[in-house]
């Protein structure tokens, strides 16, 4: 293919470097600099798309981000991104790009049929097509719904690209590198403010780059060039290109994606793709500039209709020509712009001006170049398929209501411009209140609630010298109330032609007997008749016309078709656009890609990892991990072929018979110190803990102050002022943040001084009736006798040189024994208790085992203590202090916690001691009542019993206490099983507590 | 994100801290009668303003200090910071 639509020079794309790539199958080349869209229309490309609803023929709108049409899938390096605008990706060696929405193919689409029957998909008609018969939207609408929606394929495949994220914080940030974004930059930097000037596009200059004017004796070009180069010497500033700033939030906080890599064919090595920057800036200056809008007339989503200002940014910034009979639709100079930069590229363009007798300089330029010029005439319809190959034309009346005769010239693009819409949506995000300026026809920025200020065209400032002005101004004042320090830029001189006021015509009426659609909204196929529709049908705020009609709902947010449905809303309506209101600006500005958002924090860097000390020794005893929190456990420890089944029942055997070793390092450990800290924890817990002696460890409870168990542990008195405390893994962060409210809130007047020291310590549980004789091998010079430690005793201990904590506690229900030692030196005790305990047939057991020992002993755990229970319900009622108050305690007494028939914790076997019970299963009476089936309780816990050999459960029944010996069913419909079972109680093993002081 | 100046470590990031509820309420003394109405109160019972509103925020990944915060609900804006022994004027 030649670039037949490549202008022989101009552009500031580098014609020395060729660069091939591929669409929809087909080879073509262009240079670098390109963007897809540029180099795809200079090969005479205009077919790229089909529209959303009604499958019609997509071209190319604009040329930036408000491309509503051009959506490709792109193929990059073996993946492939969904939603890329053809407009905004910059052309790479290999690039590969297709057509979305279409099938088979964009030139032969099936769905274009949707065109024919669009008399059946008017506004809302998900809403009126799809709610009948119900049984369809199964089998029929939904998967229709599916294929027909969307813009691409996302990939299924893990995403190998690195994207990052960075905090930052500057003086003042600026969005966009326009004039006003430059001029104020460099007035703010100037003065010694730490800017960050970011620039969506890869150029830097914005309207810079495609208007005839002068500055300080330089083109527009060559000014913004110079102050580039010179901001990006100076160390207080940041110049981002390819960098979006698309969300603004609380407190000034802004964020921005950075594409670093999206323009190569192939992201450099320890280079992340993209990256999100959250900044926090000062002072906020919005320099977003302004987006063409549309005039809306028949047909005008033909491909080759589109903005007059993209035209002109292919023929100055790419070379490349839209076409050659243009013709440009206009209500204003702008359009004469684009005519005038045609005529020079030597092509005859035809402008049809719907103002009578417009006089300003740009139009006498035009004039001067003998262009064609025709006044009060409209496009009324573009004429062709899947190309604009002719166009009706007539004259309009003054009050623009009436047509003349229609007539038909041949043209292949039309360039239309119906004035310049301020983008406001940083400024909206914001919260500022916008208003609406009657001069532009355009909502501006009004009063703002955060520090920003709109600059420029945002700010409906459409020419340059007062641009600049007002530019360098506000970049001064503001970075001078901040650095305290000026240094003023003088004003350079500037050179721009005076234009004219706009027409306020936006859109043209249908001749007599014709119903071309006059499209809105270019991305979700709203017509004028859409929005006609949902008002006849009694939608009335523009926020419910937006939902029912899908105005403006598209991904490019409707930046091109936001300001058309308001004055087609307030035209019928018969009120004025700001009565209308506009829509809420959110953010993204644009899409961000969805691994920008998520960063590093993929997979399992998506939470901390923590491993206890004695980790690597887990590892090469084959240890199986499993999530606990953030913390790694060992699950089991695989011997041989045993599945998971088979090791933790040989786990919990050896505890029940000889002595195991369990890694606890995870538990919360809190040091708890101060004259006033028994007291403190006599309010904290519900048992009594002022009369705990030294030495001696006690086992507690915690309510919140809703009578909820919040956690349970055992706390020791390690001297007169200082205790011990344990928690739950899952709970320590929670436990500490509560003790920490009630220390600095409630009772201030404790001197308690609370630390985690869970990291500090690292802890082995011993367990099972040969523990004493591995302790004593462990602690020679120490008395562990059950006279010298007795049950919920605690000692200090010399662990063969190491200082050791030996506390007497079990969670097994056996003689056990819980030793901590500083972290460091957790790997020697923990291979000295495998060593010494080798010749007492130790082994170590995870949390599988762990489980099944507590589970048959009836102790409850994290299951039981899951938010929802309350002391009784777990059977710790016995620990609820009757003497003193506590937190929580209040809550007791409410009605529904005394009831009769509280649920209660029991224990579950199955009737034929076989079948394993599932957890979560419900517990009811009849399995074959009707639903739906009166819930008595759930399975909290389940295991193997190792003790009895057959499965056990702990479950939360309805009047539990009275339920033991009752027949009931297990019902999981999860994994289809009704199990008869029988309710007995929950200590299946050892009911009396013997083991562990024994 | 909140920007909340920490009275102890100073402006950072909402991302710091963790949400704490009401800062108004007083819980009711240890061991003294209290009605079934004003312990609900206590326990469950809060207003929903919009506006200025004084909560508690903690600032668990710095100094873990618990704050009083001066908030507006619906603008987000802060007007004021506390220590925990401060008192709401």
């Amino acid at each position: 293919m030649t670039q037949s639509f490549r202008l022989e020079s101009g552009g500031l794309i580098n014609r020395d470097k060729k660069i091939s790539f591929r669409f929809n199958g087909k080879n073509y080349f262009g240079y670098e600099g390109d963007t897809l869209a540029s180099a795809l229309i200079a090969n005479g490309v205009h077919l790229i798309g089909r529209s959303f609803k009604y499958h019609r023929p997509r071209g190319f709108f604009g040329a930036g981000v408000d491309e509503p049409y051009a959506i490709v899938q792109l193929y990059r390096n073996g993946e492939t991104e969904p939603n890329i605008k053809a407009t905004e990706q910059e052309l790479f060696e290999g690039l590969e790009a297709k057509s979305v929405n279409c099938w088979p193919s964009v030139n032969f689409d099936v769905g274009a049929i949707n065109n024919f029957l669009k008399i059946f998909l008017p506004a809302g008609f998900y809403y009126k097509t799809f709610m009948w018969p119900k049984s369809f939207w199964y089998k029929i609408y939904e998967p229709f719904i599916r294929r027909a929606a969307g813009l691409g394929t996302a990939s299924i495949k893990h995403d190998k690209e690195r994207y990052e994220h960075k905090y930052e914080y500057c003086d003042v940030l600026i969005t966009g590198s326009g004039p006003s974004g430059l001029a104020s930059a460099y007035s703010a930097a100037k003065n010694g403010a730490k800017v960050i000037l970011a620039e969506d596009k890869s150029r830097f200059g914005g309207t810079l780059l495609t208007s005839d004017v002068n500055i300080g004796n330089q083109s527009g070009k060559e000014w913004a060039d110079s102050i580039v180069s010179e901001l990006k010497e100076m160390p207080n500033v940041t110049v981002k290109n390819r960098s979006q700033v698309f969300g603004y939030y609380d407190h000034n906080m802004l964020v921005m994606s950075e594409r670093i890599s999206d323009h190569l064919p192939k992201t450099k090595k320890f280079h992340p793709k993209q990256r999100l920057w959250y900044i926090r800036a000062k002072e906020v200056l919005i320099s977003s500039g302004s987006i063409e809008r549309p005039i809306v007339f028949g047909n005008n989503d033909t491909p080759g209709v589109m903005l007059s200002s993209a035209a002109k940014e292919y023929m100055k910034v790419y070379g490349v020509l839209v076409g050659k009979k243009p013709l440009v639709f206009t209500n204003n100079d702008s359009g004469y712009e684009t005519a005038i930069e045609f005529k020079k590229n030597g092509i005859e363009p035809i402008i049809l001006d719907t103002r009578k007798e417009p006089q300003s300089e740009i139009i006498e330029e035009a004039k001067n170049m003998n262009i064609n010029i025709k006044n009060s005439y409209v496009v009324v319809a573009a004429q062709g398929y899947k190309k604009v190959k002719s166009a009706d034309i007539a004259k309009i009346s003054d009050d623009k209501e009436e047509l003349g005769s229609v007539e038909n010239i041949k043209c292949d693009c039309i360039c239309v411009s119906g004035f310049w819409t301020p983008t406001i949506h940083l400024a909206s995000q914001s919260g500022n209140k916008t208003k609406f300026n009657e001069e532009i026809d355009a909502f501006v920025p009004g009063i703002s609630k955060q520090n920003e200020k709109t600059l420029g065209a945002a700010n409906g400032i459409y020419t340059l010298e007062e641009t600049l002005k007002d530019s360098f101004e506000k970049g001064n004042l503001l970075s001078k109330k901040i650095t305290n320090n000026e240094n003023k830029v003088s004003f350079p001189n500037v050179v721009e032609k005076k234009s004219t006021v706009h027409d306020k015509f936006w859109c043209v009426p249908l001749p007599k007997g014709k119903n071309y659609k006059r499209f809105l909204d270019f991305q979700n196929d709203v017509a004028v008749s859409d929005i006609e529709i949902a008002l006849k049908e009694g939608y009335r705020s523009i926020e419910h016309v937006k939902r029912y009609t899908t105005l403006g709902m598209a991904t490019d947010q409707g930046k091109t078709s936001n300001l058309n449905g308001l004055q087609l809303v307030s035209k019928i309506e018969n009120k004025v656009v700001p009565a209308v209101g506009h829509t809420t600006f959110r953010p993204p500005y644009s899409p961000v890609s969805i691994g920008a958002i998520v960063g590093r924090e993929v997979g399992k860097h998506s939470k901390p990892t923590r491993k206890s000390p004695m980790h690597s020794w887990h590892e090469k005893n084959n240890a199986v991990f499993v999530d606990a929190g953030v913390w790694l456990r060992p699950r089991y420890y695989k011997r041989g072929d045993e599945n998971l089944f088979e090791a933790s029942k040989r786990e919990a055997k050896n505890v029940r018979t000889n002595v195991g070793v369990c890694d606890v390092t995870t538990l919360g450990k809190i040091d708890i110190k101060g004259p006033d800290a028994a007291e403190f924890l006599n309010r904290v817990y519900t048992n009594a803990w002022l009369k705990l002696p030294v030495g001696k460890a006690r086992y507690g409870v915690m309510l919140r102050e809703d009578g909820i168990v919040m956690d349970d542990g055992t706390t020791t008195r390690i001297s007169e002022n200082h205790y011990h405390m344990t928690t739950t893994t899952a709970q320590a962060a929670n436990v500490l943040s509560h003790l920490e409210y009630y220390l600095q809130l409630v009772w201030p007047e404790l001197n308690v001084n609370v630390v985690s020291t869970t990291e500090q310590w690292a802890g082995a549980a011993i367990a099972g009736p040969k523990s004493r004789e591995v302790l004593k091998k462990l602690f020679p010079n120490t008395d562990v006798t059950n006279e010298g430690l007795p049950f919920m005793g605690y000692m200090e201990g010399d662990l063969l040189g190491v200082k050791a904590k030996i506390f007497r506690i079990s969670f097994s229900g056996e003689l056990a024994y819980e030793v901590n030692v500083e972290s460091d030196y957790g790997y020697f005790m923990w291979e000295k208790i495998i060593e010494v305990g080798e010749e007492f047939g130790i082994q170590p057991y995870g949390t599988e085992a762990l489980s099944t020992l507590r589970i048959e002993m009836g102790h409850v755990a994290g299951s039981e203590l899951d938010g929802r229970t309350i002391p009784y319900d777990n059977s710790l009622e016995g620990l609820l202090s009757n003497k003193k108050d506590f937190i929580g305690k209040r809550s007791l007494s409410r009605k529904a916690f005394v009831a009769e028939d509280r649920q209660k914790i029991v224990g579950v076997v199955p009737l034929d001691k076989k079948t394993s019970i599932p957890e979560g299963s419900h517990l009811v009476k009849d399995s074959n009542a009707p639903l739906p089936n009166p819930k008595l309780g759930y399975i909290s816990a389940s295991c193997w019993s190792v003790e009895h050999d057959n499965p056990f459960s702990l479950a939360i029944l309805k009047d539990g206490k009275n339920m033991i010996g009752e027949k009931l069913f297990v019902m999981s419909p999860l994994k289809n099983k009704v199990i008869p079972v029988e309710i007995v109680s929950s200590h299946y093993v050892d009911p009396k507590g013997e083991r562990v002081r024994s | 994100m909140l920007h909340i100046k920490c009275p102890h470590c100073g402006m950072r990031s909402q991302n710091e801290f963790s949400y704490g509820g009401d800062a108004t309420i007083k819980r009711p003394e240890l061991g003294k009668e209290i009605s079934d109405q004003d312990w609900d109160n206590f326990v469950y019972n809060r207003k929903s303003l919009r506006g200025k509103h004084w909560e508690l925020w903690q600032h668990l990944s710095g100094c873990r200090q618990w704050i009083k915060v001066q908030r507006d609900t619906a603008t987000h804006e802060i007007f004021k910071t506390l220590k925990a022994n401060e008192e709401i004027s």
